[in-house]
């Protein structure tokens, strides 16, 4: 599992699934099947019964399939682009020209790393403001070639760092808000893992927004929130489920469009599997936005965000 | 009656005679610092103000209508932490605070017809949710037919936590807005003051054709002490501080409040 401690309530389930690999290495098929059997009742079991903070442990599960797991997947030709033209590459955030289904497209997303040393380039996964800028550049290029843009959401956030702040790390996110809304190419986003904030929303203004079953998608961490409002880290898992931050909760606000079912036990379970998920809903979704013309999008897409939000009025 | 209360809690810097600078500890005349529009005669500390007193240093002759006053917070989180939410915003309510933590306006600015939104620091923290969210984006569409110019003054701790992902998505909602504004090439001016962090920041508050800081005002994305524990040491003295801001390009101006008024009418008569 590569550095990261496996959480207590999917212990038996990460064993079990060691055991089968084992099993099957050893060609000891009755054994193997049976086990099977029995990570399959675990998996459903865990599935069952999984809390807001467990889906945001599975969320931040380091097996569960990255940006680049989902180019590599589903795409052909990629050729990573880097850099934001005005101070750096960041890793944190990769974008990319691609083929999907022999169509080219765009690429942006946040990428974490697998083992430490990779995780350390990646800032687990938290952008600085170039990171930003870098999606932007590569946005408008995909507007300017007509072609459609895919995002694929998760990060804890963006980087809260001295140097960050200075080279504006509020106005990059403010500026992707503003010209993501009136991007006139298809964009559609998929949170895959942790929607953290507005780090996340940074790229993830879209046509259509899916959200993988167990992605977590919230204003603030769980930790951060039980820190502020309880000033108790304990208080982390009451935060989670007071937050509503599951694709539950976030279809029911009408936030975003669609649900994609992960394997049993989740993404990280069977990544090829849920890579096809996704390529599926991606397909369907391009689709149907190739056939509204580029310059109705804007128009639709400030409808989509127009509507959300709770109030009252006398 | 009142004989001594501390600045900076704006709604109760009007109740006592004498007040405390929170810049320099001296004691002031409240009417002295009122007339110096709640800057310390002494120090040049900018307290903070309610949006009303916001508006009426900005708007002429105090005249101005509220725009969207039937907006207020629900809770569509059914949110709970020391004390329900719902509660928490029927308390201020009820304490007077019927705006919410955004109050908009229509009125003249020397002369300038145009619609200022000012945030209320003492409503949660200034925090915005969706009737923030609401009203904000209503006097952005009203300024699209109107073709009047934006104000907006802001002072928050950046989106209501109480209200989960639909607070985080009124950065969205407003920022669409703002790309339709941008596009109509009619102005918008956003002052920032102390605090302004987290999403109003990443939002509305950094897209003005024109960002103007008031001085000393705490404007970042991260709040100081979330920096500090992720990089594990002090911050350096006038980090996020407006000064550090213009230095660093992020604003346009920095402007003391005394000025601030003739400012934007200068800005907005070149841009009109």
């Amino acid at each position: 599992m590569a550095g990261a401690a496996v959480p207590s309530f999917l212990a038996t389930l990460e064993a079990l699934r060691q055991q089968v690999s084992e099993a099957e290495r050893q060609g000891d098929r009755a054994e193997a099947a049976r086990l099977k059997e029995q990570l399959d009742a675990e998996a459903r079991r865990v599935t069952a019964t999984v809390t807001p903070w467990q889906r945001c442990l599975i969320a931040r599960h380091a097996e569960r399939p990255y940006t680049l797991d989902y180019v590599r997947g589903l795409m052909t030709d990629w050729v990573e682009l880097h850099g934001d033209r005005g101070f750096a590459d960041d890793p944190a955030i990769v974008t990319g020209l691609a083929s999907f289904d022999g169509d080219s497209v765009v690429v942006v997303g946040h990428q974490k790393g697998r083992d430490t040393r990779d995780r350390l380039y990646r800032n687990f996964g938290q952008p600085r403001p170039e990171g930003y800028r870098k999606a932007l550049r590569v946005m408008r290029l995909a507007e300017k070639f007509r072609l459609p843009v895919i995002s694929f959401v998760d990060t804890p956030g963006a980087y809260p760092g001295i140097d960050a702040e200075e080279r504006g790390q509020a106005e990059a996110i403010a500026r992707n808000l503003r010209e993501m809304a009136a991007l006139e190419t298809p964009i559609v986003v998929v949170v895959t893992g942790e929607g953290g904030s507005g780090g996340a929303l940074a790229i993830g203004v879209g046509d259509r927004v899916f959200m993988l079953e167990h992605a977590v998608y919230s204003v603030i961490s769980p930790e951060g929130c039980a820190a502020i409002l309880w000033k108790d880290q304990s208080e982390t898992q009451r935060a989670a489920e007071a937050l509503r931050l599951t694709a539950n909760d976030l279809l029911g606000f009408g936030v975003i469009d669609e649900i994609l079912p992960e394997p049993l036990g989740g993404a990280h379970m069977d990544p090829p599997l849920a890579v096809r998920t996704v390529g599926t809903a991606l397909r369907t979704a391009l689709a149907e936005l190739r056939r509204i013309r580029p310059a109705d999008l804007p128009r639709r897409r400030y409808a989509k965000f127009r509507k959300m939000g709770a109030f009252l009025e006398r | 009656m009142v004989w001594f209360r501390r600045a900076g809690r704006e709604s109760r810097v009007p109740e006592g005679l004498w007040v405390k600078c929170e810049g320099c500890r001296e004691i002031l005349y409240r009417k002295e610092l009122e007339a110096s529009l709640y800057v310390c005669p002494k120090c040049g500390h900018h307290h903070r103000v309610s949006a009303r007193v916001r508006l009426s240093q900005l708007l002429d002759g105090g005249n101005w209508k509220e725009l969207f006053a039937g907006v207020s917070s629900a809770d569509p989180l059914g949110f709970v932490d020391s004390k329900p939410y719902a509660e928490r915003v029927k308390a201020l309510r009820e304490r007077g605070a019927r705006h919410d933590a955004v109050l908009v306006a229509q009125g003249k600015l020397d002369g300038i017809r145009l619609i200022v939104a000012a945030m209320e620091y003492s409503f949660m923290g200034g925090s915005m949710g969706a009737a923030v969210g609401e009203k904000i984006t209503r006097a952005i569409e009203r300024c699209l037919k109107s073709s009047y110019p934006l104000v907006i003054v802001s002072c928050s701790g950046g989106a209501r936590m109480q209200e989960g992902i639909l607070s985080l998505m009124q950065m969205a909602k407003i920022s669409a807005a703002l790309a339709r504004l941008h596009q109509a090439k009619i102005p918008y001016i956003s002052v920032l003051t102390d605090p302004t962090t987290g999403g109003v920041t990443a939002s509305y508050a950094m897209l003005g054709d024109l960002n103007i800081a008031e001085p000393g005002a705490l404007v970042g994305f991260a709040g100081p002490r979330v920096i500090e524990q992720t990089i594990r040491q002090k911050l350096p003295e006038g980090f996020q501080r407006a000064e550090f801001l213009l230095e660093h390009g992020m604003v346009d101006l920095v402007v003391p409040r005394q000025e601030l008024k003739e400012t934007i009418a200068r800005c907005l008569n070149h841009l009109t």
